[in-house]
């Protein structure tokens, strides 16, 4: 049952072809069998049971929602109620959520099946998922690589089929990144569509909650009961949601696709620019058009981020105190001893890093040299996109710069791992909606194809995504050992 | 050498919302600890603020009864600092944008009018509370605080004297009150002053180094703290020292200020803007509808009623100072129809004075504007005299009667009856021969004596414009 895609699976419940019952229990049984992944760090196996048993009655009784009985999973990001809601950190390895997130609230109401809370690196800050307190996520595809970050856990559960979709975040290309380099299709939604509410923050301007998925069609479904404006987010957006299953199918005769020169430079791995050139090519062949477009600032993108989300974290985790919730030192002698125990004690070196540059960043002195500048930037690159978007529909490209690479490989330099996401920043400054769909191997490791679009124009990256899918398999191929 | 004092004053005044500023949870005062404190005012993880648009229509109000910029577009910042009872270990504040920019109020200090700046007014949520009494070896926090929302209102370094700072605060409390964004509640925090002074040399135009005295939460408090730290200030420079920069604790048991940091200490706020909230805008529907709202103000006030009740300046701005105060008074003249004069001298000197003694608001007094308004009727139909009427008011204050049934129990009714009055004068008359004679003989101070010997002998009733012309008669020289 687990070859089966999300799509399928909701089918196969509407038919009553089997119950959720038996499908949640088979899932479950296959999350045991690979706990080797490390892809999960709750597995919230009675309450599946229990929602299954209720999804099957709402099935039975007809007029359930598409997604009642799936069984997917969360990242360990979104606060579930009851449940343990850690972020990847030992800070919050205590921390039972008192009320559930917009987004899980949605997928309940939609009768989903959660099985449990996917590993992630602490507080998303990471693309690799080492930084996680509960450890590494393994890549299914090969072995001690990675399965990328920050959504490691949602990317190798999906890849491994250990459930039929996840959600994740994206604050740099935390979906896109471990989308790509565990060969499954992520979304990251534009910033607002989705509810930030219950989402524990890292950079709230750039955080956006998404999908996981084998295909762009599961993705849709996914995206189909995330997205909306909550009146608990503020920045959630106002706008109608479209149905986004309904243009899958839509032609892609006299798409015109932007390739930006800046990501297609000498620095793009030879083997990587072959794979892309190759996807590229089937989307000529279905009638696109391919327009080389520039955009001059993306070279900023890395810098520009890594000042605005440092320095919105270092606020945001200020609330990681030990006073009211989550580690506390033993015996603190004194407030200050407490902050700086609690602290030093419940964080992971690359979030206490990316608090030093953050509060760094915003000092009096050095606010308008970093943050402001910063800023600048941001709205250079926003406008970079703006403008070859209004001679293309998408902007296609790498998501990253090479398969997955090895555990440990880069974790003793920041910046390498920093440059792991070059392709996938700009898009979070600019607040774009992109996704990354498997688009091949390299090496026998998958890598994606990254498609931008315009805000709010997720249904057009799901018709291009669906399409693409419609003619090549590579969405299809499972990892040995996990068919 | 003569110095001069420079103060400025940041005033906090507690927005009188029914909800929080960025969560639903309820501001009423006094409630257990941390029972009004929901998941978004204790900082949980992953919840979001969301503005409360109540707080925008009362800061535009603000704005506007201080003549001053309402900004189109006001944004939220961060304000990062570690406390216990700053749950998010930031506050929500406004900085570089806030959403009221400069304006003025009027004070007047000994019958002069003065103009005082105001630089801005911005919103931001309070903190919650540590309560360090009643824990052993530790600190209990209440977040029910936590998340009401404040209006930080800045004045210009425009006072020049306690007197004049303690104006200021009062003339802005009750503006606050007046348009209905603040109780004004002192002892319960809903309103409190931080005060900067700094001294300089008479004629100096460039400002002293200036110390902040912090969070003090009433009108003489703001009064002896500034006396003291003059003092404080004035005697450092004297002795050749200079004043250090630092924010300054006032301890009102010991009427003493004390440091509590000095600049060096303070604290890096590292404000930016807040990331999870929209800027504000003010919308030309909203302007127009807080417009239209806006009550008569107090200086308006004042002239409206020097023109139409022809009150001196002096009593007008005191009774328009407060909106009960004032209504209260116009109360009494409409349904007493006595002269505005009578209502003015009635309400400012007896029945303020009497709420002074009894430490009570004009909201608490015993005698409402109807039930003291029959009482002036009495004394504007000469049913009893303005010396009578000062009993009827004592009997009113302690019990609930009417002025009427006072009069008619206690036997106070004036003696209007010339008949009544002669047969006591002409009593007088024959008992007191030797200042008969003196009066005949030219003393006129003695006629004196026989008005306090008629009134005395109708225990205060005889109407005294009768019993003078009655005396007139009879001892017609």
């Amino acid at each position: 049952m687990h070859t089966k895609t999300l799509t399928e699976i909701s089918r196969g419940l509407q038919a009553g072809d089997y119950s959720s019952q038996e499908l949640t229990e088979s899932y479950l049984k296959r999350i045991k069998q690979h706990t080797a992944l490390n892809s999960f760090i709750t597995v919230t196996e009675d309450l599946a049971i229990a929602q299954a048993k209720q999804a099957d009655a709402m099935l039975a009784a007809g007029n359930a929602p598409v997604l009642t009985g799936v069984p997917i999973a969360h990242k360990d990001i979104f606060c579930t109620q009851g449940i343990k809601t850690s972020c990847g950190s030992k800070m919050l390895d205590n921390f039972i959520a008192p009320y559930n997130a917009t987004v899980i609230e949605k997928f309940n109401q939609a009768g989903a099946i959660s099985l449990g809370k996917l590993n992630m690196d602490e507080f998303a800050m990471g693309s690799s998922n080492e930084t996680s307190f509960y450890g590494t996520v393994y890549n299914p595809w090969a072995e001690n690589t990675v399965a990328g970050g920050s959504s490691g856990g949602s990317a190798a559960a999906v890849a491994a089929r250990l459930i039929s979709g996840a959600t994740g975040t994206d604050t740099g290309g935390s979906i896109r990144q471990p989308a790509a380099l565990c060969g499954i299709t992520g979304l990251k939604p534009t910033y607002g569509r989705v509810s930030r509410f219950g989402m524990i923050a890292y950079a709230s301007s750039l955080d956006q909650g998404g999908t996981m998925t084998q295909t762009a069609a599961d993705s849709a479904l996914m995206l189909q009961t995330m997205a909306g404006f909550d009146t608990k987010d503020s920045t959630s957006a106002e706008q109608d949601v479209p149905d986004y299953s309904a243009n899958l199918n839509n032609s892609l005769q006299g798409l015109k696709i932007g390739l930006p020169k800046e990501f297609f430079d000498d620095s793009l791995n030879a083997e990587m620019a072959t794979a892309i050139e190759t996807a590229i090519n089937e989307y000529k062949k279905m009638g696109a058009e391919i327009i080389e477009v520039s955009m001059p600032n993306l070279k900023l993108a890395i810098p520009a981020y890594y000042v605005i989300a440092p320095a919105e974290c270092s606020a945001n985790l200020s609330r990681m105190d030990g006073v009211r919730f989550g580690h506390r030192c033993d015996n603190p002698e004194d407030l200050n001893d407490l902050y700086i125990r609690s602290r030093g004690e419940g964080f992971g070196t690359e979030v206490k890093r990316r608090i030093l540059v953050g509060t760094y960043a915003l000092s009096a002195g050095y606010y308008d040299a970093y943050y402001i500048k910063a800023q600048k930037i941001r709205r250079l690159i926003s406008n970079d996109f703006t403008e070859a978007l209004k001679t293309v529909d998408v902007i296609m490209g790498p998501v990253t710069p090479t398969p997955a690479f090895g555990i440990g490989e880069k974790t003793k330099d920041p910046i390498e791992m920093y440059l792991a996401d070059i392709y996938t920043i700009a898009v979070n400054l600019a607040g774009l909606p992109a996704m990354s769909v498997p688009a091949g191997f390299i090496d026998n490791k998958p890598i994606g194809l990254q498609i931008i679009g315009n805000y709010f124009d997720e249904a057009k990256l799901l018709n291009v995504a669906h399409q693409y899918q419609q003619v090549t398999d590579w969405h299809q191929q499972t990892p040995q050992g996990f068919e | 050498m003569q110095w001069e004092t420079v103060i400025g004053l940041e005033i906090h005044a507690q927005l009188a919302t029914n909800t929080k500023i960025f969560s639903g949870a309820s501001t009423a005062y006094g409630a257990e600890p941390n029972t009004q404190a929901c998941a978004v005012d204790l900082g949980l993880p992953g919840v979001l603020p969301v503005l409360n648009q109540e707080v925008v229509r009362m800061a535009v109000k603000f704005g506007m009864a201080i003549e001053a910029e309402v900004a189109d577009t006001s944004v939220f910042a961060r304000k990062n600092y570690f406390y216990p009872d700053l749950p998010k270990g930031y506050q929500i504040s406004q900085m570089d944008h806030p959403i009221v920019g400069l304006g003025h109020l009027d004070i007047e200090v000994a019958g002069e009018t003065k103009r005082v700046g105001v630089t801005r007014a911005h919103l931001e949520e309070d903190a919650g509370k540590s309560l360090h009494e009643n824990f052993a070896d530790s600190t209990g926090i209440d977040l029910n605080r936590a998340g009401t929302p404040l209006l930080e209102i800045v004045s210009e370094p425009d006072m020049r004297s306690a007197k004049e700072a303690v104006a200021y605060m009062r003339k802005i409390h009750e503006l606050v009150q007046y348009l209905d964004i603040c109780d004004g509640n002192m002892q319960e925090g809903s309103f409190r002053c931080d005060v900067n002074i700094s001294l300089r040399p008479q004629g100096q135009t460039e400002y002293g180094t200036r110390a902040e005295l912090k969070n003090i939460n009433s009108f003489k408090f703001v009064e002896k703290a500034i006396y003291g730290e003059v003092e404080r200030q004035k005697e450092i420079l004297e002795a050749g020292g200079s004043i250090v920069q630092e924010t300054r604790l006032y301890d009102a048991d010991k009427d003493e200020t004390r440091s509590m940091r000095s600049k060096e200490e303070a604290n890096d706020y590292r404000y930016f803007p807040d990331p999870d909230l929209l800027p504000v805008y003010i919308s030309p529907e909203l302007r127009a509808a807080v417009k239209a709202d806006l009550p008569e103000l107090p200086d308006t006030k004042k002239q409206r009623f020097i023109q139409d009740y022809h009150l001196d300046n002096e009593t007008a701005y005191k009774l328009a100072s407060s909106k009960e105060l004032a209504n209260y008074f116009e109360t009494v003249v409409k349904q007493s129809n006595c002269e505005a004069k009578l209502c003015s001298n009635w309400v400012t000197v007896e029945l303020l004075g009497a709420l002074n003694k009894s430490n009570l608001s004009i909201q608490e007094s015993p005698i409402a504007a109807p039930r003291f308004a029959e009482l002036l009727k009495r004394i504007a139909d000469e049913t009893i005299s303005g010396k009578i009427a000062k009993q009827v008011f004592e009997f009113m204050w302690n019990s609930a009667d009417s002025a009427d049934d006072i009069i008619e129990k206690q036997g106070l009714k004036q003696i209007t009856d010339s008949g009544a009055i002669e047969a006591i004068i002409d009593k007088i008359i024959a008992d007191n021969p030797a200042q008969v004679e003196q009066y005949l003989s030219g003393k006129d101070k003695v006629f004196g004596f026989f008005v306090g010997q008629t009134m005395k002998q109708s225990q205060g009733k005889a109407n005294p414009a009768e019993v003078n012309k009655i005396l007139k008669a009879k001892l017609k020289r």
